[in-house]
């Protein structure tokens, strides 16, 4: 046993995904003790929150400011007020006014805003221009102007008992606080999801849950295939035959088809999800039984099996201590295939609409849904999809690998 | 060719009992469920309705349709002349389309999306993993963990990447549908161009996930059957290096046969969730409008027809490796 660990450790590719497991394990229990709270509660309003870090404008208010006085702040300023689109009307508007535009870069914000200032003149009325195009034009420029201008920011409070508005503080364009100073900052490494959920916690609990299922309905289909494989080798007969036609029904008649009859039958508020979980487990035994009956009746006239039975042995102790050790590295490589699958069972599932009720856990798949029933991949909302793409493809990558490495130390032909 | 007979014959027969097997797993699974399915599905259709007497009313309907009221044996009688008749029913969310109206629609976009994909995936699979086998060193070394990672990400992860990078950054695809939205079917030569471009993600998202599983497969395979003692035998007669790995890959290529027609069922499941990321208008997207409506007949009709899909795919598979295997061609002429 321990000589077989050493070798297992030895091969390198099960040591990867030994190691890439292992840390997506620690991550799922780091995490929580760090960023702790309720992985489903709602702390934004609105949907898909950028990532990064959000500082509480309310506090910085009141924050001790410092003064700095930092080369192109006002170009950056005005780099924010414009958008791509903005800069490109700003082009239209000078060749319109046949100005030369040749050699200007519009991503280089100082000389487009050198140009503007040096030729726009709200006054002109340019042929062909539109009302609206004219006004946006004006507004633009006026934007351009009060993000470049000098001006004191007056922060303003209502007085509730008399009405009247008391100024509270002023801000000028050189104050900056210290993101330390400000009371509230939180910062949302993977943004908020569309319910405005943080993402990261989300995903790190929904991690969790998805391995959880992936547990479960391997041990439920290990288990299942394991019981056919042995009593359908080692019996033989009549009972081969059964376990024998049931595997050949099951191998054919798609899974998938069968988790959606058997989910869409349970109802919504009963689908929590380890009855998911149960249920993929009894819908993929079919790989188990099989393999293991392959492996059983090639070992079953073996002689330490026939000693045994003349011997007088009972069936469980022939099974236990003659038949299981020597088919357990295959169990154990069909178990760590049927984890990955059932992860991926829930997500496909969950896609469908068909996982386990959503008010309850987080699960890979069910952040899949919501993202995709929300289009965060039409509105550019990586940070609700790709991670719980990535994160899926790093557990089931690591599962195969390891089940690879397994396979090489047990299968001597396959070594490199 | 009379051992064949037997060999097709046994063949037929699994199918035959394989497709009563799904008819009847089709049939009972969702009556089996504790509690009442038309209950359930009540329920799923009267949110929202305070009246009780519609209530009443939908149930009723259900249990008609359904023929709940009888005995489960003449339940499943009718059931079986209904569908020789070609009648799954009628739709709830599309009423008053037949189910397999809508079926009949859609299966053709998922069979020539899906079978060619998985052909086209597993033959380059192989060949990935054959080479790689033969190669070895280098071209192994990087090529394997990158298929194996290929191969991890699911086919509707896969399907989002292809849609957010080719059609929503680069623009150079459309996002979704079976063809141009403000297209009607026909033959003409801008539906067919329409039909081809929104053709190519998920064709490419299902080809590049099965890639993977089949290489990983085909190199172990290869590998094994390279170290085997007919090759060296082969090698210390002289013969040519390009035969023998003729040989190899001919023999290390029937399990994967094998392989694909285990696996077929899998891979059509995953396929078919890839569909409803680009709301391609075949069977995947019909059975996730049946989920979200709360449409049975709809999803049970269309969960009949993919499992008749899987089994007859897999019933081809095992004809061609019947030819293909020589073990079983030298048993049929014993």
């Amino acid at each position: 046993m321990k000589n077989t660990l050493k070798q297992v450790f030895h091969s390198p590719k099960f040591l990867v995904g030994f190691c890439i497991f292992t840390s997506i394990l620690l991550m799922m229990i780091i995490y929580p003790l760090v960023n702790p709270g309720n992985p489903l509660e709602m702390i934004g309003l609105g949907t898909f929150a950028e990532p990064g870090t959000y500082v509480s404008l309310y506090d910085s208010v009141g924050t001790k400011t410092s003064t700095l006085k930092l080369d192109g702040a006002d170009v950056k300023r005005i780099d924010q007020v414009l958008s791509g689109e903005d800069r490109v009307n700003m082009l239209n508007w000078f060749t319109a006014d046949s100005i030369d535009i040749s050699g200007l870069d519009i991503t280089d914000t100082d000389t487009l805003l050198a140009m503007w200032k040096a030729n726009f003149d709200p006054s002109i009325r340019l042929q062909g221009m539109t009302k609206a195009m004219r006004n946006y034009y004006i507004r633009l420029n006026d934007n351009i102007n009060a993000a470049a201008s000098a001006d004191i920011l007056t922060v303003s409070e209502i007085d509730a008992s008399t009405g009247e508005t008391v100024e509270k503080a002023e801000i000028n364009k050189t104050d900056y606080v210290n993101v330390g100073d400000v009371a509230n900052v939180k910062t949302l490494p993977l943004g908020t999801d569309n319910f405005g959920r943080d993402t990261l916690k989300e995903l790190v609990s929904a991690c969790g849950t998805s391995i959880r299922i992936g547990l479960i309905a391997g041990t439920v289909a290990t288990f299942i295939g394991l019981l056919l494989g042995l009593l359908g080798g080692y019996l033989g007969g009549f009972v081969d035959d059964i376990v024998m036609f049931f595997t050949n029904i099951f191998t054919v008649i798609p899974s998938f088809v069968l988790l959606i009859l058997i989910s869409y039958s349970i109802s919504q508020d009963q689908r929590g999800a380890n009855t998911i979980a149960i249920v993929i487990g009894f819908t993929s035994w079919v790989w188990t039984a099989r393999s293991v009956r392959s492996q059983v009746i090639s070992l079953r006239n073996r002689d330490h099996v026939n000693l045994s039975r003349l011997s007088g042995h009972s069936l469980m102790r022939i099974i236990l201590t003659d038949i299981l050790p020597y088919i357990a590295s295959y169990v154990v490589m069909a178990f760590i295939l049927q984890i990955s699958s059932g992860i991926l069972a829930e997500a496909q599932l969950s896609l469908l609409g068909l996982g386990p009720k959503t008010t309850d856990v987080p699960t890979l798949g069910l952040m899949m849904n919501w993202a995709m029933l929300y289009s965060a991949h039409l509105n550019g909302s990586w940070w609700a999809y790709f991670p719980v793409i990535l994160t899926i493809a790093f557990i089931s990558f690591s599962l195969n690998l390891m089940n690879t490495g397994l396979d090489q130390v047990f299968n001597p032909t396959l070594r490199d | 060719m009379k051992g064949y007979r037997k060999y097709f014959g046994k063949k037929i027969l699994w199918l035959v009992i394989t497709f009563i097997a799904a008819l009847l797993l089709n049939f009972t699974l969702p009556r089996m469920m504790p509690g009442d399915p038309v209950a359930a599905m009540t329920a799923k259709q009267a949110q929202g309705l305070s009246e009780a007497s519609a209530v009443k009313a939908i149930y009723d309907n259900y249990a008609r349709e359904f023929g709940t009221n009888k005995p489960i044996t003449q339940q499943f009688f009718t059931y079986v002349v209904n569908l020789m008749h070609g009648d799954m029913g009628t739709s709830f969310s599309q009423y008053p389309r037949k189910v397999s109206n809508i079926i009949g629609n859609a299966i053709g976009w998922t069979l020539a999306l899906q079978f060619p994909a998985i052909i086209i995936g597993w033959l380059i699979g192989n060949l990935l993993g054959a080479l790689a086998a033969y190669i070895r060193k280098g071209f192994d070394k990087v090529l394997m963990p990158i298929t194996l990672f290929l191969s991890s990400i699911p086919a509707f992860g896969m399907a989002v990447m292809l849609l957010v990078v080719f059609a929503i950054n680069l623009k150079v695809a459309p996002i979704s549908g079976g063809y141009g939205f403000d297209m009607l079917p026909n033959f003409s030569w801008n539906f067919v161009v329409s039909v081809i471009q929104h053709y190519q993600l998920p064709f490419w998202s299902i080809v590049l996930v099965s890639i993977g599983g089949q290489a990983v497969g085909m190199r172990s395979m290869s590998i094994y059957e390279l170290n085997a003692d007919y090759v060296k035998y082969a090698r210390f007669l002289g013969i040519k290096d390009r035969r023998v790995v003729g040989y190899v890959f001919r023999n290390a290529m029937l399990p994967q046969v094998t392989g694909l027609a285990l696996s077929i069922g899998t891979m059509v499941g995953g396929a078919l969730v890839a569909e409803i990321i680009f709301s391609y208008p075949g069977l995947g997207t019909t059975i996730y409008q049946g989920i979200t409506m709360a449409d049975y007949p709809l999803i049970s009709g269309t969960t009949l027809i993919i499992t008749v899909m899987v089994l007859i795919a897999t019933f081809v598979l095992d004809i061609i490796y019947g030819f293909i295997d020589p073990r079983v061609k030298a048993a049929q002429f014993d």
